[in-house]
């Protein structure tokens, strides 16, 4: 034990000015995961994007004196789910908590032994029941607490509607979007023809959100690839160029890339698929550009995209600490704080209710009643699409198809296709 | 066998003495012929575990089937080299990193030599001037590659904009093939050209001054010079660097990973490298077979490679100081 105290107290870089004596009484007690106070720790806590969490930890360690906080935050999801891959394989160097993403997560379901199992009377009924079954194993354990998920709506520039003739209010654009996908690029099609800017940000983009309303997508539930043969991914990869390239409603800037990201700075597209946890990025990339707002409508009725859980990898040092914040976290209480910070949507059966998240608007979004708005369009999901554990892979194939032809240019819609073809057979 | 045979019967009869003698001579004849071998052992033994293990055991881990996370599978035989060979991806890698390494090594040995010549003459504040071209090395790669790929965007870029402003079309950076292996490469010949010059920089400080005196006094101006007479006497430095340069070369990885969002080499593979397509096997896809086998045949064309470079360069070198 005291060798880990030394060791920890070397990796902290003596972070805890309390120091450990003295601490020994435990100030800190009720919480459900039961922590033991006294000795310090750090917890180091993995996350992608934006998930709100920076006051929550300010706020934690004030309530904990003996633990610190370090939060590793990638960039991209992608890079979060290639570090873990390598943290489990190599069985050092996770985080104390790490967050995965829902697409990602059937993969790592694959390995329960390298997570702590999180079940707990004080978490049961917490979520959705989709949102728990997804992260629980055949035999009933519990590898990961949700965090947010992501029901989408549209979040548009009113400025460059007004300036195209298009209405601006929000309750207006939601019944003027108010159709399928093909009614969304009709629109669009009438709002390019009077503006200099495109009508959405990318095909990538625009992709998940109608791969997230298919209900088997890519691979069926006996794990057999169907992703080059599914009619229906083909039509949707067919009409979503369709609307990107040959209508020009794409700006054709990669999602994530250094272009995107300047994109919004240089006002040049009007609209894109917002789920919750969107809110977060665009604010920070559009900083100081105003005109964004959020229409309570999405195109074919509703969709999720992303959303996440904390898992704790069983490699750690501190697994009863990592539970116990992991817990904390995803308590409805913090998980609305977050939505307010960044717009992380709580996927907390209690959040739902709650007259907090209900009354929360957001003001860079034009004071748009973003709680009410993302309620209404997370009740209007049906189902919840099956992704396999080759999903991710499928996916990124997908888009890099979309990529070269919506972006690059390098490829037309046929030839692109091929190679995603050969890309998945490959995957085999 | 028969040399073994032809050599023992002298040894024992030139030393029958020592036959007698205790254990303690033993001890000091041991001493005498093991004593040299350990102390040279460390490295050895360094090596063993810290290089020629990890060698082998790529080319075990190449013929299994091998999860990241599960571990060891099924032998497999060739088939992880069949699959990796049969593919678009390898040879399309294959000729990326090739490309990359031309464009990065060529111009970055060239200049780093001409850098080294100039900063080998009478400067003012010569050790300003030699740290000023070490800074490039200094920086983490990480932070030159975000700074050129923000320099290298597509659309919103700094040199597309000053392209356009003198009525130049945008260059494709991230999409179109060549242009990427050249932004790529800059970033590699940022970093890599100032170390190198340093290396030929002290390599000069060693040609004896009077070579240059008498060079001159036979007629000989400063260009003339340089290739009579430092170019041949910086032979062996040349050969280190064109070797160490072709190595980092076909192992560029940070530069690549972190020129776009993705770290993948494009959604086309534009500008993906063997190294790139190895972590992206092993680490996205978990398949570590696939990897390993790559890795040993990077491993294999790395060294082939090696050998080309250092015939040329020394077929080069040789014809000019040959007496």
């Amino acid at each position: 034990m005291t060798a880990l105290t030394i060791s920890l107290a070397a990796c902290g870089g003596g972070g805890d000015d309390e120091g450990s004596e003295g601490n020994t009484n435990g100030a800190t007690s009720g919480d459900a995961g039961g922590d033991g106070g006294g000795d310090p720790i750090t917890l180091s806590v993995a996350t992608f994007n934006e998930f709100g969490y920076e006051d929550l930890f300010e706020e934690y360690e004030s309530l904990h004196d003996n633990i610190t906080i370090e939060h590793v935050k990638a960039d991209t999801a992608d890079n979060a789910r290639d570090a873990l891959r390598n943290s489990l394989g190599a069985d050092s160097g996770a985080s104390d908590i790490e967050a995965v993403e829902v697409d990602w997560l059937v993969e790592f379901m694959q390995y329960p032994d390298k997570f702590t199992d999180l079940t707990d009377p004080s978490v049961e009924g917490r979520w959705q029941d989709w949102k728990s079954d997804a992260a629980t194993t055949d035999d009933g354990t519990l590898l990961a607490y949700g965090t947010d998920n992501g029901p989408e709506a549209i979040c548009y520039r009113a400025d460059l509607f007004g300036e195209a003739g298009l209405p601006t209010d929000r309750d207006e654009v939601a019944t003027l979007l108010e159709g399928d996908w093909q009614h969304y690029f009709d629109v669009g099609k009438e709002f390019v023809a009077s503006s200099d800017a495109a009508w959405f940000d990318s095909a990538n983009a625009t992709w998940q959100g109608m791969i997230n309303q298919v209900e088997v997508a890519y691979q069926d539930e006996s794990g057999e690839l169907i992703a080059t043969t599914n009619p229906e991914v083909k039509a949707l990869y067919d009409q979503v160029l369709t609307a990107a390239v040959d209508d020009e409603l794409s700006a054709g800037l990669g999602q994530w890339s250094a272009d995107w990201n300047n994109g919004f700075q240089q006002s040049s597209f009007a609209t894109m698929l917002c789920p919750g946890w969107m809110l977060g990025i665009v604010e920070g990339n559009a900083a100081g550009i105003e005109g964004w707002d959020v229409a309570n409508v999405f195109p074919g009725g509703a969709g999720n995209w992303g959303g996440s859980y904390l898992t704790v990898p069983a490699q750690g040092d501190n697994i009863e600490a990592a539970t116990a914040l992991a817990n904390w976290l995803t308590a409805p209480e913090q998980q609305i704080k977050a939505f307010e910070a960044k717009g992380t949507f709580p996927s907390q059966v209690d959040a739902l209710e709650s007259e907090e998240l209900l009354s929360s608007t957001n003001a860079f979004f034009n004071n748009a009643p973003t709680g009410e708005i993302f309620v209404d369009r997370a009740k209007a999901i049906t189902f919840q699409p099956y992704k396999g554990p080759d999903y991710f892979s499928v996916n990124t194939a997908l888009q890099d198809a979309l990529t070269r032809v919506d972006v690059d240019g390098t490829d037309d819609a046929t030839s692109s296709w091929d190679k995603f073809v050969a890309d998945v057979e490959a995957l085999g | 066998m028969s040399t073994t045979s032809t050599l023992r019967p002298p040894t024992e009869h030139a030393e029958p003495p020592p036959k007698r003698i205790g254990f303690g001579g033993r001890l000091s004849r041991w001493d005498l012929r093991l004593s040299p071998y350990l102390y040279i052992s460390p490295f050895f033994i360094l090596f063993f575990v810290t290089g020629l293990f990890p060698l082998v055991y790529t080319g075990w881990v190449a013929v299994h089937d091998w999860d990241l996370i599960m571990g060891q599978g099924e032998f497999v035989g060739a088939k992880n080299f069949t699959d990796v060979l049969g593919g678009r991806d390898f040879w399309n890698a294959l000729v990326n990193t090739f490309s990359i390494f031309v464009l990065s090594s060529v111009p970055q040995v060239l200049a780093a030599i001409t850098i080294a010549a100039l900063l080998d003459a009478n400067l003012r504040a010569k050790t300003f001037w030699r740290m000023g071209v070490l800074l490039p090395y200094v920086v983490a790669p990480v932070a030159v590659a975000l700074i050129f790929s923000n320099l290298f965007a597509d659309k919103f870029g700094l040199i597309n904009t000053l392209l356009g402003a003198v009525g130049i079309d945008p260059i494709g950076w991230h999409s179109q093939r060549l242009p990427s292996h050249v932004a790529i490469a800059t970033m590699v010949n940022f970093r890599w050209t100032g170390y190198n010059a340093l290396i030929f920089l002290a390599a000069m400080q060693a040609i004896p001054r009077d070579l240059y005196e008498q060079a001159s006094v036979d007629g000989a101006g400063k260009v003339r010079q340089f290739f009579s007479v430092t170019v041949p006497l910086l032979r062996p430095t040349i050969i280190f660097i064109v070797i160490t340069s072709t190595i980092g070369g076909l192992q560029i990885f940070d530069e690549v990973r972190l020129y776009d969002q993705f770290g993948r080499g494009g959604a086309d593979g534009q500008w993906q490298t063997l190294t790139i397509l190895l972590y992206e096997q092993g680490w996205t896809r978990s398949n570590f077979g696939r990897a390993s086998a790559i890795a040993v045949l990077l491993f294999l064309i790395i060294g082939v490679i090696g050998l080309i470079n250092y015939f040329i360069t020394r077929l080069i070198a040789t014809s000019e100081v040959k007496r």
